[in-house]
């Protein structure tokens, strides 16, 4: 047994490693700090994403104590890694919460991730700001969804695409990874494709597991959809790395942008960076931010954030922008309401303004909800994407999607006379 | 071809049309595309190629290529070239040099989706009579997919002119589309269907199908409507059917390529496995470290031989074989040797090692993934006729795939070491009574699968994600491949490979992705239920015990 009893040793060693590297000190208990809790995974598929997501936290929190921390006290943050793995997420969350006792929560990426700890904090009464852009169908009295719900990303890329601008598409490809995310988004947007009159048959619905990579058939099939004498695009809500191989397929099977344009809502400048992209200018992203756009804050963002992490090649993305909102949102609520206890911050959270790094000003709805521009953009040369279409206004996040009969009639608002996530009536 | 006398009259018109307004200044015109307006833009781009200007495609081409930019200084349009100390611009109209410049100083001028469908076509109505064959073909497949009705005698002309084959094939072929959609007369169609019903093209039968579908929209159509009908069906369903042969043959194309995948990720699972009997959870990783390998190998050429960058792709195939080599050779001496004979114990182990060799990737090199770039060579189509195109890289890997089997057949067969290998796996204290150093034999097995699972990553780089995560995508692929082709023989791996990669293919379009792979795993479940020792047993003493 001498063999096996070392090895074990070797891994229990590492395991004890990485968890003391990634803990940053939770020994650490005293009055005087303010913890955050950040729960992106560091290891897995999706580490790819959520790093980033964690160095945006930790660059947030240094900033903040440079300039005097929050209520006078120092802000420390609180890494975990839950290792894409589901449930593992969920034990991460409660030993945050019970353990570390952090006074809020940044994390998740993929909505299975926030599924899962979605229990953990309505049961502890804790806060979780989700930053990703996602399904919708959901208003947690304990989460603030800082994303894009999909009427703030899906419906109007589709919108555009039909439009003359876009190209008048006639016929639409719904291409995602099999899981909830793609699985409701592509159920929102095939109802409201029938609704604007487009036929069953002209609508082509596919799924692919998680790190797919062989697109061959499916590219090819793509191909022939749209070989039926109608303009056709596809609409991509497949994600993580999966991306990288769809796309390269795409550039060598010849599909342009100006035939069969694909417009991502999972693709951002951090996708692409692992990515040539000249085959590829042209296919589209939906977001509420771009690196690309001009504007004072985003210089400042983009700066700060290359000095932080040391390296001027690193790009920003959406989610960090949503992460940064939240983040600022958070920070403001704490200062408005002189604590952090969760139930003051929340009522202080409702109609918090920040500056949008794209122009504007993002608003906390009481659906938990933000009020956000909507920006399309061409992929280009240069691994950036170029906004070819924004809204004239921020677009009020919706919870309940008005193009599925069922939730149509729901409305989410935590304040009252409704206080709920999802009720036909106000409770009161 | 008939020329009716009206389009003879139309024709006149549009050349007037040109002369008049080619006295226009370009200059003038290309100044509208400065504008941050996309419909500007359009208008701009539509004034240029009206200008008959002999500069003018020349203008439209570099906007297309997204070599048009304007500085920043002046509002001037350049075209920009780099050079040692910063780019060396000229005016895109009159081609002044104006000397050498940074980035920052020019803008780029950005176009959109609808402004490429747009100068695509514009410029292949201007290329049709250009000196370089391949110009002439993207002009006929432009103008094919455009179809303006007044290119119809301009197209005529250059085909009368045009002495390449494939180019006239395909002015014909746009010439017939042309035809076909604007014909004044049912004979002129008819001959254009004649020649449409001939070609292999799913825009073709976009093409006919449109048509199909507005003649069946039409209400109480007229007995000549109803034949010409009948006849645009006949002719859709002659192309369908070619199609319909060609996506068959794609489909085991497809299939094989898949295959060779599958046998890159298993060859070197089926020595470690087949022949060693070591359940190499780790066996994934080997692949991800070769990738690596690719990318480290590719960074240094970037960097130290820039113009070996090409060739870094072949370079790195015997790297990756050492590096991955290594790491197994050390793998087999400090852990697996103590493990044989305990196959439970070596599963948890090699499973333990993946997961501290995927962190301890993802510590030094990040957790993002790595771009490998393909050389121009792997990139892009081989055309073999309109309906069906192979990529490169994928005929390099299936090509790469034997090519490696092959040598690995040649090692186990024709060298001592192989005889060695061979004479462990079937005896191994007959061999080690024999002299044969039996541990040295089984840490040079090892390092062999590994080595090859290391060439493996340099194709899979090609074709996936360099992440952390790379093995893992194929680890329980590659086991499935071993066991159903019969463990420890390597045809039994390459028919396994290429049998679960055509049979995946051909389920795939009817059940989807995930639903195939589903499949396929049960179909193996059952067959081992019948065939335990998979397709090829091994015959001998080693496996009896």
């Amino acid at each position: 047994m001498l063999g096996l009893r070392k090895v074990a040793g070797v891994i229990t060693g590492a395991a004890m490693l990485a968890t003391s590297a990634f803990g940053l000190g939770t020994a650490q208990a005293a009055d005087d700090v303010i913890k955050v809790g950040v729960l992106h995974s560091l290891s897995g598929t999706m580490a790819i994403s959520e790093t980033t997501l964690k160095d945006a936290v930790l660059m947030m929190v240094d900033d903040l104590n440079k300039n005097g921390g929050l209520l006078g006290k120092k802000v420390e943050a609180v890494v975990v890694d839950p290792a894409s793995n589901w449930p593992l997420f969920a034990e991460k969350a409660r030993e945050l919460i019970e353990v570390d006792k952090v006074d809020v929560v940044f994390g998740c990426w993929t909505s299975v991730s926030r599924k899962s700890v979605l229990p953990v904090f309505e049961e502890l009464n804790s806060m979780l700001f989700y930053p990703v852009q996602y399904e919708g169908e959901e208003s947690s009295r304990n989460v603030f969804y800082t994303g894009a719900a999909p009427n703030q990303q899906a419906i109007p890329a589709v919108e555009y695409l039909m439009s003359e601008e876009g190209g008048n598409v006639k016929r639409w490809v719904l291409a995602g990874t099999d899981y909830v995310y793609p699985r409701t988004t592509n159920k929102i947007l095939e109802s409201f494709l029938k609704s604007k009159g487009v036929a069953e048959e002209d609508i082509m619905i596919n799924y692919t597991p998680f790190g797919h990579s062989d697109w061959q058939t499916i590219v090819s099939d793509i191909k022939k959809f749209g070989s039926e004498g109608k303009k056709t695009a596809v609409v991509s809500t497949i994600n993580g790395d999966a991306n990288v191989p769809f796309y390269k397929e795409l550039g060598n099977q010849g599909i342009d942008a100006a035939d069969i344009p694909v417009v991502a809502f999972s693709v951002g400048e951090e996708e692409l960076a692992g990515l040539d992209t000249a085959p590829l200018v042209g296919h589209l992203a939906a977001w509420n931010y771009f690196m690309s756009v001009e504007s004072e804050e985003n210089d400042a963002f983009i700066k700060q954030w290359k000095a932080f992490i040391g390296d001027d090649k690193r790009v920003t993305n959406d989610p960090m922008e949503a992460t940064y909102i939240g983040f600022k949102m958070w920070t403001q609520a704490v200062e408005q309401a002189g604590t952090t206890d969760v139930d003051a911050v929340r009522q202080a959270m409702y109609g918090q303004k920040v500056k949008n790094l794209t122009g504007g000003t993002a608003v906390m709805n009481t659906n938990h909800h933000l009020s956000k521009p909507v920006l399309i953009g061409e992929i280009q040369d240069n691994g950036q994407i170029e906004t070819v279409w924004r809204t004239e206004d921020v677009v009020v996040g919706d919870a309940w999607s008005d193009y599925i009969p069922e939730s149509a009639k729901l409305i989410a608002d935590w304040t009252y006379p409704y206080v709920c996530g999802g009720c036909e009536k106000p409770m009161y | 071809m008939r020329i009716t006398i009206k389009t003879i009259i139309a024709a006149l018109l549009f050349l007037l049309a040109t002369q008049a307004s080619a006295s226009a200044d370009l200059a003038d015109a290309a100044k509208g595309l400065l504008s941050k307006n996309y419909s500007d833009k359009i208008l701009a781009t539509e004034t240029i190629a009206a200008s008959g200007d002999p500069r003018s495609a020349f203008l439209l081409e570099a906007l297309l290529g997204g070599n048009l930019y304007a500085t920043k200084s002046g509002n001037r349009l350049v075209s920009r070239e780099k050079v040692s100390d910063g780019y060396q611009i000229k005016d895109i109209v009159t081609d002044e040099d104006l000397g050498v410049v940074q980035s920052g100083d020019l803008s780029k001028i950005r176009i959109n989706n609808r402004m490429r469908g747009l100068i695509k076509d514009l410029v292949g109505r201007l290329t049709l009579l250009n000196e370089d064959p391949a110009l002439r073909l993207k002009a006929a497949d432009s103008v094919f997919k455009s179809r303006p009705k007044e290119m119809i005698v301009p197209l005529s002309d250059a085909l009368a002119a045009e002495a390449d084959s494939s180019v006239a094939a395909a002015m014909r072929r746009a010439l017939a589309a042309l035809n076909f959609v604007h014909g004044d007369t049912p004979e002129a169609q008819a001959e254009a269907l004649l020649i449409l019903e001939e070609q292999s093209d799913p825009e073709v039968k976009s093409l006919l199908s449109a048509e199909a579908n507005r003649l069946a929209a039409i209400v109480n159509p007229s007995p000549e409507v109803q034949e010409f009908a009948a006849r645009v069906d006949r002719a859709l369903a002659k192309v369908d059917e070619k199609l319909a042969m060609l996506g068959i043959i794609e489909n085991i194309f497809q299939g094989i390529s898949l295959g060779s995948v599958l046998l890159l990720a298993a060859i070197g699972l089926a020595i470690t496995f087949g022949v060693m009997g070591v359940i190499n959870m780790a066996h994934g990783e080997m692949v991800m470290i070769g990738a690596y390998t690719t990318y480290v190998v590719q960074e240094l050429c970037r960097n130290f031989a820039p113009d070996l960058l090409v060739y870094s792709l072949i370079a790195a195939i015997p790297a990756a074989f050492i590096v991955a080599g290594l790491c197994g050779v050390a793998i087999e001496r400090s852990i697996i040797r103590f493990l044989y004979g305990r196959p439970l114990e070596t599963l948890l182990a090699t499973w333990g090692l993946s997961l501290i060799l995927q962190q301890f990737v993802r510590t030094i090199f990040g957790p993002t993934n790595k771009e490998v770039s393909s050389p121009e060579w792997l990139s892009g189509t081989l055309e073999i006729t309109g309906g069906l195109a192979l990529t490169y890289n994928r005929i390099a890997i299936i090509l790469f795939a034997a090519a490696v089997l092959f040598m690995l057949l040649l090692v186990l067969r024709k060298t001592s070491f192989g005889l060695q290998m061979r004479a462990v796996t079937q005896n191994r204290r007959m061999a080690a009574s024999m002299g044969i150093r039996t541990g040295w034999v089984d840490a040079m097995t090892f390092g062999l699968g590994s080595g090859v699972a290391g060439m493996a990553g340099v194709a899979l780089s090609q074709i996936d994600n360099v992440s952390p995560n790379l093995g893992q995508a194929y680890i329980v692929d590659s086991f499935m491949v071993v066991v159903f082709g019969g463990v420890g023989n390597l045809w039994g791996t390459l028919v396994g490979a290429l049998s679960l990669g055509v049979t995946n293919k051909f389920l795939e379009p009817y059940t989807g992705a995930v639903l195939a792979k589903i499949c396929i795993l049960v179909f193996i479940i059952l067959f081992i239920q019948k065939r335990p020792r998979g397709l090829f047993a091994l015959k001998g003493r080693a496996v009896e015990n």
